[in-house]
């Protein structure tokens, strides 16, 4: 046990990478040998994740299960770990989503093992942000994950569909939306990555916790700029890199395309988690960093949200293909996520922020649980039907019952049905953003009004309406591999709508001591 | 010392050629068996050389010094320190993949091997040589073979051109290092031509600002500095398969390293004075190298352009003059020599099949060649600098001295970055994805087991120095504060 418990979070990092090795050595043409050893496999960090869960002690302050080790002794960079109520929520999301998307993707013909071993390395990237607590680990583990979804989407990406680029030439859309997601992700984290090195060459260590008390203390002229100066400059690189993963508005295009693109599992995996990667660094890295400047720049990133919410809403309500509806649902419920943050930062220390912060928090677990949810059910109508525009569907209801109940008490978690998950975050997020940026908040609550407008929408098409004869006899019902997806979901939602302490316990206590 | 590593290192591969000189032109199997077992040799000392190096005492090892031209103050004298010994460590990797994708040259490899070999032994000399003299001898050994093997073995197309162009280039680039090298011979008063005592001489300012531009750019015309680049694309593209990887990958790195050595190490004065200006130069070459890449269409020019590009970086940690810079710059040339080297082996494995390489006209090569294609994609993702691999830990470096000395170059580098990914993507989806163009559908096979392994070798370093880190960085840390100690105190 002690050996579990001193190492548990290497455990929990480089499980998935064991797992990609083994599946490595398996013979490539046992497809559903490499499935189920995958699934299996797929356990072992959720498993170890548990053990940090029902381990962690949410009362103590500061970072539990730490553990540094030299890494790059030659520039102050080491392998340090560890977890708060915040790093642990999103650890056990990404742990929970791995295994359903892998159970998803069990209808995947092409290259099994190559697709595996890339699932597991994006888990390991994913896993590695939110439990490195040295910028520089924190940074590899950032870029590391964008490899494995270039490749998933690029390879395994939709077959259909055509973009012309400049020069007129025509690429197929998963290349055109893997190489935007890519470039996008990359150039804003150029910022990123410049301010990392400009922070490691003036304070000499990469040390999360060190710096955030190095940091806003700093005081004094760099490069002939005074510190309010160059602290700007960084909390803006910062801020770009993880406003472009979250996505804010205007910062989403590369959002519709690569989740449109992208395999269904691949979805479920970018919507749920690599989503929050961003919004986790604002809350890591942004806040404890540049208190000052957050501050400053709250109202900014408050409108920012505010677009993000009603465009987004719009947007949404604007589409015809299914997949691209729920794609642009993610940017309406992460400006929640934002609206949250940027009030907290405002109002730093007082009650409102905590309990903005607890909101954006159990949002970014909740829209995770949604949102993967909702990817795959727009799969497993894709997977039948071979088409998304939502003008031939209709009327599926009493073809595919028990998909259609499972569709709309999904799309009620989105919509954010009281009793259901979504419900509770965002009040909170309201609730704690209304007294600091009242007419902000009022703008949101209205965004909130076209959520129904497009979740309902959705829901015409697919299932009401005069039955699209078509489909009579060509469509299977949802089948128990696609239920033993969903139903975790579903349990999860329905739990936290109704008892949200559970969560909540973990995560308030680490936002009271964020800042 | 008893064993004398470092000169069995340098004359493995000349005493080879001479043995595979001797063996019949048609027993061609014997030839390549026997250039295999010289490369191994080579390698496994080398690999010996450079985990028996004692970090803890640090300096010069392995010194071995023989009196040669008493009377002009000439010696054999060699020694290696944490800067050189992973460049040996590169050579020796080098040679051995070198020798193992070439086994298909079919056309005279007897004289092929003999010229490769006498090239790796002028390699192994310049960077293991503490004596100018030999070191211009071995650099000289270096460059003449590069030309024959060039207009013999190269692509028809331009191989006479390029092989004219880059010697003369080099040859010129020699010249005017020579003077400096001279100059600083005669003005030392010392009357010997040991680097260790020149570091010593106590040059005057005004002297090291006239004669440091002369060493400088005379070795960094190998290294690829803007605007003397422009041999090098023609002479990567030119050259066959093992020559673009010994070129590019070890060539280049011995302009940069005998610019420093002699430039920076025994001129740190002149150094300080030029820097500024260098600087400038280099970011040319980091930026303008990669968007020039970018445009190519010719997926080896990609290659060539790109090590303009990357070599910038190393002639840009140098330029920093401090211990960060350096550190980045040391673990750059071993980077980007293992890369690039496997990034001209693929080029050749997919251009010995295609008979093309037009990147429009290529396409799934991953179906025919999925090794070939991983390996690239490895290549692909240490040339953009991504974590976990070997290029993040040498770039990052190169930065933070950046970001110490100039913070704005650091902010204009980077756009190199962005720069490298497009084009690198835009390769790896052209020519190894894609649809496959019938007209290669049947005739293309997989690589032999020989490509594979040279393949999966140099990949396998790429990550593990990627990974780990501490496998090399304390080393070349170690060389790094002597050269800080020459420049701090000069």
């Amino acid at each position: 046990m002690p050996l579990i418990t001193n190492y548990l979070l290497t455990l929990i990092l480089f499980t998935p990478l064991l797992a990609a090795l083994i599946v490595m050595l398996l013979p490539g043409d046992q497809e559903k040998l490499i499935r189920w050893t995958a699934f299996v496999l797929s356990f072992v960090p959720l498993g170890f994740a548990l053990v940090a869960w029902f381990s962690f002690k949410p009362n103590l302050p500061g970072f539990q299960f730490q553990e540094q080790h030299q890494w790059y002794a030659a520039i102050n960079s080491s392998y340090h770990v560890g977890i708060d109520g915040l790093s642990l929520t999103m650890v056990l999301l990404t742990t929970l989503l791995t295994p359903l998307a892998l159970l998803a993707s069990f209808t995947i013909k092409d290259r099994v093992k190559t697709y595996m071993i890339l699932f597991f390395l994006l888990e390991m990237g994913m896993l590695g942000v939110f439990l490195s607590l040295d910028l520089l680990i924190f940074f590899v583990f950032w870029e590391f994950g964008l490899v494995p979804m270039y490749f998933l989407i690029n390879q395994w990406g939709s077959e259909k569909g055509e973009r012309e680029i400049w020069g007129g030439r025509k690429v197929s859309a998963r290349t055109y939306a893997s190489f935007k997601f890519m470039i996008y992700t990359m150039a804003g984290s150029l910022g990123l990555l410049l301010a990392i090195q400009m922070i490691g060459s003036l304070t000499g260590t990469f040390d999360i916790p060190v710096l955030s008390r190095v940091i806003p203390t700093a005081t004094g002229t760099f490069f002939g700029l005074p510190a309010s100066t160059v602290k700007a400059i960084a909390f803006w690189a910062f801020a770009i890199a993880f406003a472009i993963k979250v996505p804010v508005w205007p910062f989403h295009t590369w959002l519709p395309d690569a989740h449109t693109e992208a395999p269904t599992a691949g979805s479920m995996i970018l919507a749920g988690v690599l989503l929050k990667l961003g919004a986790y660094g604002f809350l890591r890295l942004v806040l404890p960093f540049y208190p000052e400047q957050a501050k400053y720049y709250a109202g900014v990133l408050a409108f920012l949200a505010v677009m993000a919410i009603i465009f987004g809403a719009f947007a949404a309500y604007g589409q015809s293909d299914f997949k691209r509806l729920v794609a642009y649902s993610s940017v309406n419920h992460m400006g929640f996520v934002v609206l949250g943050i940027a009030a907290a930062a405002y109002a730093m220390n007082t009650e409102n922020a905590t309990i903005a912060l607890n909101g954006a928090v159990l949002q970014m677990f909740n829209h995770g649980l949604s949102a993967a949810g909702m990817f795959f059910l727009v799969g497993v109508i894709y997977d039948r039907t071979h088409t998304r525009d939502l003008n031939d569907y209709g009327g599926l209801f009493p073809l595919v019952p028990v998909y259609g109940g499972i569709l709309i008490f999904t799309s009620m978690a989105s919509l954010g049905l009281p009793g259901l998950a979504g419900f509770i975050s965002e009040f909170l997020v309201v609730r704690g953003s209304w007294p600091i940026f009242t007419l902000y908040t009022a703008l949101a609550m209205i965004g909130l009004f076209f959520t129904g407008a497009y979740i309902l929408k959705g829901i015409k098409q697919v299932l009401h309406g005069p039955l699209n004869e078509h489909w009579v006899g060509h469509l299977p019902e949802i089948n128990v591999r696609e239920v033993f997806v969903i139903a975790p979901l579903m349990v999860l939602t329905l739990s936290i709508g109704v008892w949200p302490a559970w969560i909540l316990n973990v995560i308030n206590r680490a936002m009271m001591m964020l800042h | 010392m008893g064993f004398p590593i470092l000169s069995v290192i340098v004359f493995t591969p000349i005493i080879a050629s001479l043995i595979i000189l001797m063996i019949p032109a048609d027993r061609k199997a014997e030839v390549r068996v026997a250039a295999l077992a010289a490369a191994a040799f080579a390698l496994v000392l080398s690999i010996w050389m450079y985990f028996s190096y004692d970090k803890a005492v640090a300096g010069y090892q392995f010194v071995e010094k023989h009196a040669w031209l008493p009377q002009l103050g000439i010696s054999y004298q060699v020694g290696v320190d944490g800067m050189n010994a992973p460049l040996v460590l590169l050579t020796g990797i080098v040679m051995f993949t070198g020798v193992l994708i070439s086994w298909k040259v079919d056309d005279r490899p007897r004289e092929f091997f003999a010229f490769l070999f006498i090239l790796a032994t002028g390699v192994f000399g310049v960077f293991v040589a503490q004596d100018l003299f030999m070191l211009i001898f071995f650099y000289e050994i270096a460059v003449f073979p590069m030309y024959l093997l060039i207009s013999i073995w190269g692509w028809k197309v331009t191989r006479e051109y390029a092989a004219m162009k880059l010697t003369l280039y080099l040859f010129i680039g020699s010249v005017v290092a020579l003077v400096g090298i001279l100059a600083m011979y005669f003005t030392s008063g010392l009357g010997t031509f040991d680097m260790i005592a020149m570091e010593q001489a106590h040059f005057t300012v005004a002297f090291q600002k006239l004669v440091f531009p002369f060493v400088f750019f005379g070795f960094a015309v190998l290294g690829g500095i803007f605007p003397f680049h422009n041999w090098s694309p023609d002479g990567h593209v030119a050259a066959p398969t093992a020559v673009s990887m010994f070129h590019a990958g070890v060539l280049m790195k011995l302009g940069a390293f005998a610019a420093l050595r002699v430039g920076i190490m025994l001129l740190p004065d002149g150094a300080r004075f030029w820097m500024p200006w260098i600087i400038i130069l280099t970011l040319v070459n980091v930026v303008y190298g990669a968007f020039i890449a970018s445009v190519q269409s010719d997926f080896k020019y990609v290659i060539g352009f790109s090590s303009v590009s990357h070599m910038g970086l190393v002639a840009m940690g140098f330029a920093t003059l401090n211990s960060q810079g350096m550190l980045g710059a040391g673990v750059q040339m071993f980077s980007h020599g293992v890369m690039t080297a496997l990034f001209f082996a693929v080029v050749g494995m997919v251009y010995d099949q295609a008979h093309t390489r037009e990147i429009p006209q290529l396409g799934g090569f991953r179906k025919l060649m999925p090794l070939v294609a991983l390996a690239f994609i490895v290549g692909g993702l240490v040339s953009m600098g991504m974590p976990g691999f070997s290029g993040f830990i040498a770039e990052f470096p190169i930065f933070l001295g950046l970001w110490g000395s100039y913070p704005w170059i650091a902010i204009v580098a980077a756009i190199s970055i962005v720069v490298t990914a497009s084009y690198i993507i835009r390769v790896i989806s052209r020519v190894f994805f894609g649809s496959l163009s019938p007209e290669f559908e049947g005739h293309i096979r997989d690589v032999t087991i020989l490509d594979k392994v040279a393949l999966v070798f140099l990949s396998g370093i790429l990550i593990v120095l990627g990974v780990y880190p501490a496998i090399m960085v304390p080393l070349v840390q170690t060389g790094v504060q002597n050269i800080m100690r020459l420049l701090g105190g000069a």
